[in-house]
């Protein structure tokens, strides 16, 4: 728990200090008709340096430490996350629709070990219903891919 | 009275056929996110914000605002059903709620949580109707330096009141303005903290940071927890609600004592969860059997649930009055607001009367339709929770990564809404809350305005903001709430007494 209390509060100092940095560099001071670009995000980066650097002070002191997570309930949130990278991807390739029926399918099984009929209507009637309701009633795009060119949109 | 005929004409509005299927609609969707692990009324609003741009402004607040009692009504279910509180503000609610549910008196404690919450929202709607009329009028008189001032007072009331880490909140507020300054500064038009990256200069959109924030880092979390679902049947029917409703004129007082602390505590940010938690104590400190509380006591059910939703309808006051969102939910609808072409704040009722009346008048429409339809179909929504979780997962993930993308029709979002989902996984493991972050991203060029703004007027002098008389009281009470996690526990040395733990905060 310390440690990752430690390093968030360290990046987040990182940040702070791009922040800083980048402001000095377009001014912080009093411009031609008020306050120049820089000055509010200045500030801001100030506060997040010494407030975070308060927070690494007190991780410091604090006597208990518990794990942040363990091993075993790590692995539930990984097996989330990488499938939906990997989803992410392949929107781009693949078109929305088919990658998020791709991910349902792949999670179903994986994780949840589901029988081929249901994962078949999850994978497919999900995508459909976003298709409808998203692109045919509310007439909002998704990405497309060479399924979708295929059968006509 | 102005304000009835003005609610009057409000009623004309929200009671076509059209509103009122949109209503309808809301509740129904809204519940079901209310009843998601992982769906919370603002990721709900947000991913269906999208979906608004081309409804008419009335028919589309009136949507989402619908969303949000449905999800509020939501949390209800599955905090006395399967002791999971959907939101933090239900917390207090498992406490009695769900005792109640394992003694085979589910019905009772849904009925009851229903009605406290339709009591609570209503008490707070008629306050709203009379007052934001009142203070707007008096907003319409605020300059920047008075904007400004609430602004502040917003922020401090997280680090004052929100409980937990006040430095945490304090990184977490900041951090939300950091986000909001990146890409075009409107008023000089410099670039700022773009680093020459293209997909940096349109900045954060708030909407992807609440759908990967709350939807995704929500999902991660009940995953890491471990989704296990123990229901218990909802024993729901006609005889059980009327029953209920025969013996809840006993709790008059712990309604009344409920829906006072709730408007007080919600129209100020943050205010739902520690309203839910005290109107709980009181209840528990006055009533004739405390030693019943947490056992399987209906008033347990009743005293947090009527706080908590009087909360939430008070939080939308400040947004229609002064353009400040007194919740996430409330900020999400704030930035929708703003893309439908109105300008949030005092003006609004003179210049839209007809949008904020609708408004009105739909929460009261709202309010009555959500709870006659949670009473039916509790059993219906209760089922979706028996949804295996290896769908519930993928489904959230892949309705979140839509949600996020149709906002500005950009991949890079989707990239954000997965990274903001990893942030928001290790925020909330690390006690740094989430609303103010959202609050602040929203908020972020507003304050930043106001600010300039202030300072244009005083030739540079922040003492601008102390020295007119509305904004110096203000600020006054904004430094006073800042200052207040060092006061306290000096303070309570002081008096001798051992310092508490921190009440859970809200997200």
């Amino acid at each position: 728990m310390r440690a990752v209390d430690l390093a968030t509060a360290s990046l987040l100092i990182l940040l702070g200090g791009v922040v800083v940095a980048d402001s000095l560099r377009i001014g912080i001071g009093w411009g031609t008709d008020g306050p120049r670009s820089g000055f509010f995000p200045f500030w801001l980066g100030v506060i997040m340096i010494l407030a975070c650097a308060a927070i690494c002070v007190q991780a410091w002191r604090r006597p208990t430490d518990r794990p942040f997570v363990t091993r075993e309930r790590l692995a539930p949130v990984l097996k989330v996350l990488w499938p939906a990278t990997l989803m992410v991807i392949l929107i781009t390739p693949l078109g929305l629709y088919v990658a998020s029926a791709l991910y349902v399918a792949f999670y179903m099984r994986w994780v949840g070990r589901h029988g081929w009929p249901a994962i078949a209507l999850c994978a497919i009637g999900i995508p459909l219903l976003v298709f409808v309701v998203f692109e045919t009633w509310f007439l909002v795009p998704m990405p497309k891919g060479p399924l979708e060119a295929w059968l006509g949109y | 009275m102005m304000g009835i005929e003005n609610l009057f004409h409000g009623f004309q509005i929200a009671v076509t056929p059209f509103n009122l299927f949109v209503a309808v609609v809301g509740i129904m969707l809204g519940t079901i996110i209310g009843v998601l692990p992982g769906l919370g009324g603002a990721n709900g609003v947000a991913i269906l914000l999208p979906l608004t741009f081309t409804m008419p402004p009335t028919s589309a607040i009136i949507l989402l605002t619908s969303l949000y009692w449905g999800a509020l009504f939501g949390g209800a279910i599955t905090s006395v059903l399967f002791n999971i509180p959907g939101e933090p503000w239900s917390v207090a609610t498992t406490f009695d709620g769900y005792p109640l549910a394992r003694q085979g008196l589910g019905g009772q404690a849904l009925t009851a949580a229903f009605t406290s919450s339709f009591v609570g929202a209503l008490f707070s709607i008629v306050l709203i109707t009379f007052f934001a009329p009142l203070l707007a009028e008096v907003a319409l008189k605020f300059g920047p330096p008075e904007f400004f001032a609430i602004q502040l007072l917003t922020f401090s009331s997280f680090i004052g009141l929100g409980g937990g880490n006040p430095l945490k909140s304090l990184v977490s507020i900041v951090l939300g303005f950091i986000l909001a300054a990146v890409g075009l500064d409107i008023v000089t038009g410099q670039l700022r903290m773009t680093f020459g990256l293209v997909d940096l200069m349109k900045g954060f959109d708030f909407i992807v940071a609440v759908i990967g924030l709350f939807g995704i880092g929500e999902i991660l979390l009940s995953v890491e927890e471990g989704l296990s679902f123990k229901g218990t049947p909802t024993g729901m029917n006609l005889r059980v609600v009327l029953d209920t409703w025969k013996v809840l004129p006993r709790y008059t007082r712990t309604f009344v004592r409920g829906a006072f602390i709730g408007f007080w505590m919600g129209f100020k940010p943050g205010g739902a969860t520690p309203a839910s938690f005290m109107s709980y104590a009181f209840a528990k400190r006055f009533s004739k059997h405390p030693e019943r509380f947490g056992k399987g006591e209906i008033e347990g059910v009743v005293a947090p649930e009527t706080a908590a939703h009087a909360a939430g309808g008070a939080s939308l006051l400040p947004m229609i009055t002064l353009g400040i969102p007194g919740s996430p939910t409330a900020a999400v609808m704030l930035g929708g607001l703003i893309i439908w072409g109105l300008q949030p704040g005092p003006m609004l009722f003179k210049e839209k009367p007809e949008f904020v009346w609708g408004l009105i008048a739909s929460m009261y429409t709202g309010n009555v339709i959500g709870v006659a339809m949670v009473l039916a179909f509790v059993p219906l929504f209760a089922a979706i929770l028996r949804v295996p979780f290896a769908i519930l997962t993928p489904l959230i993930v892949a309705v979140c990564a839509v949600g996020a993308y149709s906002v500005n029709s950009r991949m890079i979002d989707v990239w954000y809404m997965l990274i903001f989902g990893v942030i928001g996984y290790v925020f909330k493991k690390l006690d740094y809350p989430l609303a103010p972050l959202v609050l602040a991203l929203v908020l972020g060029d507003l304050a930043e305005n106001a600010l300039r703004q202030s300072l244009i007027m005083s030739h540079g002098s922040i003492l601008i903001l102390f020295e007119r008389p509305i904004s110096g009281a203000i600020s006054a009470v904004a430094l006073f709430f800042f200052a207040l996690p060092i006061i306290t526990p000096w303070w309570r040395r002081l008096r001798g007494v051992s310092v508490p733990a921190a009440s859970p905060r809200e997200t």
